[in-house]
């Protein structure tokens, strides 16, 4: 499903060369639950959003489904992004002037969804994750969970195959952390693919597969 | 929901700056609109009283000394009054009110006056060869008086001294200028003798001040047979577009009529032709002025709409827009802006001009819908281009550097 071939990634900082990811190779199945641990600035984040389609490798090739997600262009990329992959940010990314369901509303809009069936999925999936009550609440007047979970509803609204999570629990109190834990291991059984960075070591062990970044390289955890 | 909606979201959430801007476009918009509208209607204004001096282009013999305006018609030059049929057959533009004119010394009482004959508008209008071409079948809207608000409309009577034409003249109808109607005590309905033949007095005209005080008008034709001369004229007197004239009507002429000599008020002309282009430069120089500092402070509000909005667009592209959308959020806010900006100008705009316009330039201003469109265009324009940098480079951010906690 998820293909890394020699991948490279290097970023100029003050005229020197950082590198993050040295020759990766790696390949994330269909329906693998796959949890990436490293220290800070070990390049987890770089790996998942260049999974995404989102940061181009200096080298080497990202393959989705046997199709190479770089040599597409921007706009080809973007809308096999909104087709296949979803993601859930530490800091959520919710769209501060923007209600609950119309943050949700948001990738059907982008789909070409029409506004009467836009509304209908959001509210569905707003109820999913237990806000049918915090409909037209914009994310400053919810709680941090909440707004969690609105993002969690937003990445689900164009049934991604692959779901790629960055420290989905990062700011999240335990409770709260251990039901995002529960709703990605429930899209993980239901078929989904789901790749999470985490520093967290509990969090990590509910993933089938944990890898670790180190030095550059990708080993297992 | 729709691009709209996140659109009119954004703008209610920084409704201050988004105030800024708008006041900025409302104000340049305001002020170009008020300017135009004073300009209107002042150049209306000064049409208004050109018009009431009469006519302003002459075509006389080319024998004959320009030197009185006003008398270069009693010189005894001739020219054919064909002239008149080439002039009203042409496709000149900018040329009304045609007045031929014939003009023979009369004796009465011992005292000398003038007995001019005149074309009533009339006999242009019947002569069938003339229908379907020539000026009077193309309203010119020029020559005619400009309606200005509060201003009384012109007497019937006076429309001979004004516009130097009459509608209906009988062959025996006479109008008798005020100063000799005073000498000889007569007035309208009057019988008057001249050159063997009994007139009816019509109408006695407002005094003017000039020669045609001491002027009888009658028929053309009455007094070409009563002189004995034929189909001659005098001089032909044209009320001219101010602007056709400026255009070069009077070298038009010229070529139409090389055999004449044309002649016009030159230096009213220049005056109100330099004071519209003075007007029209000013405008042009606001235009600048607004569309400059208009578009500059337009596109610094949108870069730095962008530059807070990265992590917006960073999601937004992670959500799968493509650049189009994100470039699209940021030209339909532009619109917005835009179009309120262009319809408050113009409503403030028009209030300014409608308050202020009668102080400081003592006409008269009335609102100008047709200035709607233009300002609401023109502030568009603005909005859009001021826009489309910011919005090009919202388009072409970097993913990564806009989710920087990543």
């Amino acid at each position: 499903m998820l293909r890394l071939e020699e991948v490279r990634k290097d970023y100029n900082h003050r005229g020197k060369v950082v590198r993050v990811l040295d020759r990766v190779t790696l390949e994330i199945g269909k329906g693998d639950y796959v949890s990436v641990v490293g220290p800070s600035g070990s390049g987890k984040s770089t790996l998942l959003l260049m999974l995404g389609g989102m940061l181009s490798p200096s080298d080497g090739q990202v393959l989705v489904d046997g199709e190479s997600l770089y040599e597409l262009a921007p706009d080809e990329r973007a809308v096999r992004r909104r087709k296949t992959i979803g993601f859930v940010f530490q800091m959520f990314n919710l769209i501060p002037y923007l209600t609950a369901l119309e943050n949700v509303q948001v990738p059907l809009l982008l789909a070409g969804v029409d506004d009467v069936r836009q509304r209908e999925t959001a509210v569905e999936l707003l109820g999913r994750v237990g806000l049918s009550d915090r409909l037209d609440h914009k994310p400053s007047e919810l709680s941090i969970g909440q707004q969690q979970r609105v993002a969690l509803a937003r990445m689900l609204a164009n049934d991604p195959a692959v779901v790629l999570a960055d420290e989905p629990t990062g700011n999240l109190d335990p409770e709260t952390g251990h039901h995002v834990l529960e709703f990605l291991g429930d899209l993980h059984r239901h078929g989904r693919t789901v790749v999470m960075v985490t520093h967290d070591p509990e969090a990590a062990k509910r993933a089938t597969r944990s890898l670790r970044l180190q030095d550059g390289a990708v080993i297992p955890a | 929901m729709r691009l709209g909606t996140i659109v009119r979201r954004e703008l209610l959430e920084r409704r201050t700056q988004v105030a800024t801007s708008f006041l900025a476009i409302l104000l340049g918009i305001a002020v170009i609109v008020s300017v135009k509208n004073i300009t209107f209607y002042s150049e209306k204004a000064v049409s208004r009283e050109l018009d009431a001096l009469g006519a302003n282009i002459l075509i006389l013999p080319k024998s004959v000394s320009v030197q009185d305006y006003y008398s270069a018609d009693m010189q005894g030059a001739e020219f054919p009054e064909e002239y008149v049929t080439r002039l009203a057959m042409s496709d000149l533009e900018g040329l009304d009110n045609l007045s031929p004119k014939l003009s023979v010394p009369v004796e009465i009482q011992g005292k000398s006056f003038t007995l001019t004959g005149i074309l009533p508008k009339q006999e242009f209008q019947a002569k069938a060869m003339w229908k379907g071409a020539g000026i009077f079948s193309r309203p010119q809207g020029c020559g005619v008086v400009a309606q200005v608000p509060g201003a009384a409309d012109t007497p019937v009577t006076e429309n001979l001294v004004r516009d130097r034409v009459i509608d209906t003249l009988g062959s025996s109808d006479a109008l008798v200028g005020a100063d000799v109607a005073g000498f000889l005590g007569i007035g309208a309905g009057a019988p008057l003798v001249l050159l063997g033949r009994t007139f009816s007095v019509v109408a006695v005209l407002p005094r003017t001040g000039t020669v045609d005080d001491s002027r009888i008008f009658a028929h053309l034709h009455t007094v070409q047979e009563l002189a004995g001369k034929g189909p001659v004229l005098n001089a032909i007197e044209i009320v001219g577009c101010c602007s056709a004239i400026s255009q070069g009507l009077v070298q038009k002429i010229n070529r139409l009529l090389p055999e004449a000599e044309v002649v016009t008020i030159t230096q009213i002309i220049d005056t109100q032709i330099k004071t519209n282009q003075t007007m029209r430069r000013l405008s042009t120089l606001f235009i600048v002025i607004i569309v400059v500092v208009g578009g500059v402070g337009i596109a610094n509000y949108m870069f730095s709409n962008v530059f807070e909005r990265r992590r917006e667009i960073g999601t937004l592209m992670a959500l799968g827009a493509r650049s189009s959308f994100v470039m699209n959020v940021f030209l339909m806010k532009a619109l917005v802006l835009g179009l309120a900006g262009g319809l408050g100008g113009y409503l403030l705009g028009t209030a300014l001009a409608v308050t202020l316009g009668p102080r400081l330039a003592g006409i008269p201003v009335l609102p100008m819908p047709s200035l709607v469109a233009w300002a609401v265009g023109l502030s568009v324009v603005i909005a859009l281009a001021g826009s489309y940098l910011p919005a090009r480079r919202a388009a072409r951010l970097d993913p990564f550097d806009t989710l920087q906690e990543v």
